[in-house]
């Protein structure tokens, strides 16, 4: 995993528009930024727009350019109408681990900032020994090492293993949301007679969902990228199409090819859509200050 | 006193090696307005804090009515129902509107009916003088009157006392009036308020009692007029020296 997580509160960047001037922090007013593999876009850096645009329209014009003007033209016909239907898989195993790592990202933030010792020493020791395990090795230990045990299929395991290794780093992002928030917010709650559990529910978690959305939206883009690992597992994703296409025919280079090509697609894609995302509750949250 | 309705007995708290209250004896009568002043650190903020237990004191005890606040079997939700409380940086919900601020205590912890918590909504924001601001969010909002949509969320739960922490010190001159009027009408009505302000506007029209606290000790208390005409203390008449 080469996710990198960093939390901070907002540093004074230039602003997009080059005024070079960022607007104050407010009391309690934190971003997240998480830098992950891809780039994220922000629509008013015109350079790193540019280089989302060449690599996005570059690849969807590689894809073209080969199946219709390439002399293999026929095989990448024959590639392109294998692998996509690899692409159910992708998005099953990816969108099902999303949902499981949620729920159990929530719980283990909620459990993070818990002040009973037990609850907040099992969310620590669950973080830390997901994070310091690689995911493939994640995968293999509930396919290989406990398949006899469990009896899973290839994609339950998937989605088990990454959904319990997402689940650490969304419960990071969740903590780190919640604590984002002014702690003059849970005194309001309680003070105004509320218990703890509905100053959460309330008021604490309704905020934290805007700052927490963008990472969120980054966990997503890596966990796609990451569900290609359970090719390996018997999951008929896109990886494995290609494998599986590749090692019938020998067409190695252009199985693969179109692989890349359909991930960096998706991938792109998703970043410009997180990207766009991020400017707007950046903007909505200036509005009135 | 036998009709005090907070009662502070030699409360004593400390931040690692700070000690910012060091023995604190107060109690505050039905009714009663009160005014604590001291220099920042003085420990009058962490006594306001006490008082509905958002800090715990070391040591001590506090009684609101009836109820002790600092034993550990207080009912101090209870306790919170009917102690107010106004924050400096009012600390209103920023995803909820004002009157939404206003009902949504009433609604889930005294379980009204959302009619009726809507309607009494709408009725403290016309007390407060906002009737026109019901469904504008906190940002859409001037400090001002942030801070009276602040008290009059306080007020929904029908509080017997209100604390004021600082309720003016974040606010641009001009929107102090507006909000100590708000806090003038409930003193004249009756309300029991512990406030910590340097208001001496506030103190002398509406203050029973100004308490000056230094260093973790309350120093003198006496009504407005008097301590800040007659301080008996080196200490008060210093300290006046620098905020009048």
């Amino acid at each position: 995993m080469s996710d990198f997580l960093k939390i901070g509160k907002r540093k004074p960047t230039p602003a997009p528009d080059g005024s070079g001037s960022a607007p104050p922090p407010a009391h309690g007013d934190f971003t997240i930024n998480v830098t992950d593999g891809t780039l994220i876009p922000s629509t008013g850096d015109k350079s790193i727009l540019s280089a989302w645009n060449i690599s996005f329209f570059g690849a969807i014009a590689a894809i073209v350019l080969l199946r219709f003007a390439s002399p293999e033209k026929n095989v990448y016909r024959d590639v392109l109408n294998v692998v996509p239907s690899g692409l159910a898989a992708t998005f099953g195993v990816t969108l099902a681990s999303i949902a499981f790592a949620l729920v159990l990202g929530l719980l283990a933030g909620l459990g993070r900032i818990a002040r009973t010792k037990p609850i907040n020493l099992i969310a620590t020791v669950y973080v830390e020994v997901i994070r310091g395990i690689p995911l493939l090795v994640q995968l293999f230990y509930i396919y290989y090492a406990l398949g006899p045990l469990l009896h899973l299929k290839g994609p339950a395991s998937a989605i088990m293993a990454m959904s319990i290794c997402y689940g650490a780093y969304m419960g990071e992002i969740f903590r780190a949301g919640i604590q984002s928030i002014n702690k003059g917010q849970m005194e309001a709650a309680l003070a105004l007679g509320m218990s703890r559990t509905q100053a959460l529910w309330r008021i604490i978690l309704p905020q934290t969902v805007k700052v927490i959305l963008p990472p969120i939206g980054n966990e997503f883009i890596a966990l796609l990228k990451d569900s290609s690992l359970v090719s390996i597992l018997a999951v008929a994703d896109l990886l494995r199409r290609g494998r599986e296409y590749a090692s019938t025919t020998f067409n190695y280079l252009q199985s693969f090819t179109i692989v890349a090509l359909i991930y960096l697609i998706m991938t792109l894609f998703f970043s410009r859509l997180v990207g766009i995302m991020e400017t707007r509750l950046r903007n909505h949250g200036q509005r009135h200050n | 006193m036998g009709n005090a309705i907070i009662r502070i007995k030699d409360a004593r708290k400390s931040f690692g090696a700070v000690q910012a209250l060091r023995g604190v004896d107060l109690e505050i009568a039905k009714g009663e307005v009160v005014l604590v002043i001291g220099p920042s650190g003085s420990g009058k903020s962490t006594l306001l804090r006490c008082v509905n237990r958002l800090e715990h004191l070391d040591s001590g005890e506090i009684w609101v009515e009836e109820d002790c606040v600092t034993s550990p079997h207080a009912n101090i939700r209870k306790i919170r129902e009917e102690v107010g409380m106004v924050f400096q940086s009012f600390n209103l919900f920023p995803h909820l509107t004002a009157a939404h601020n206003i009902s949504l205590s009433p609604l889930i912890v005294l379980r009204q009916d959302k009619a009726e918590a809507e309607r009494r909504a709408r009725d403290l924001l016309t007390r407060v003088g906002l009737a026109d601001k019901a469904l504008s969010y906190p940002e859409q909002l001037s400090g001002g009157q942030q801070q009276r949509v602040a008290i009059a969320r306080a007020l929904a739960m029908q509080p017997k006392i209100m604390l004021f922490d600082e309720p003016t010190s974040a606010l641009d001159p001009e929107m102090i009036k507006e909000v100590l009027d708000v806090m003038l009408d409930l003193a004249k009505e009756g309300m029991t308020m512990m406030v910590v302000s340097h208001e001496m506007g506030f103190a002398r029209a509406a203050a029973d009692r100004v308490v000056f606290m230094d260093e973790g000790l309350i120093i003198e208390a006496a009504p407005p007029d008097e301590l800040f005409s007659h301080p008996k203390e080196e200490r008060t008449r210093r300290f006046l020296d620098h905020i009048l």
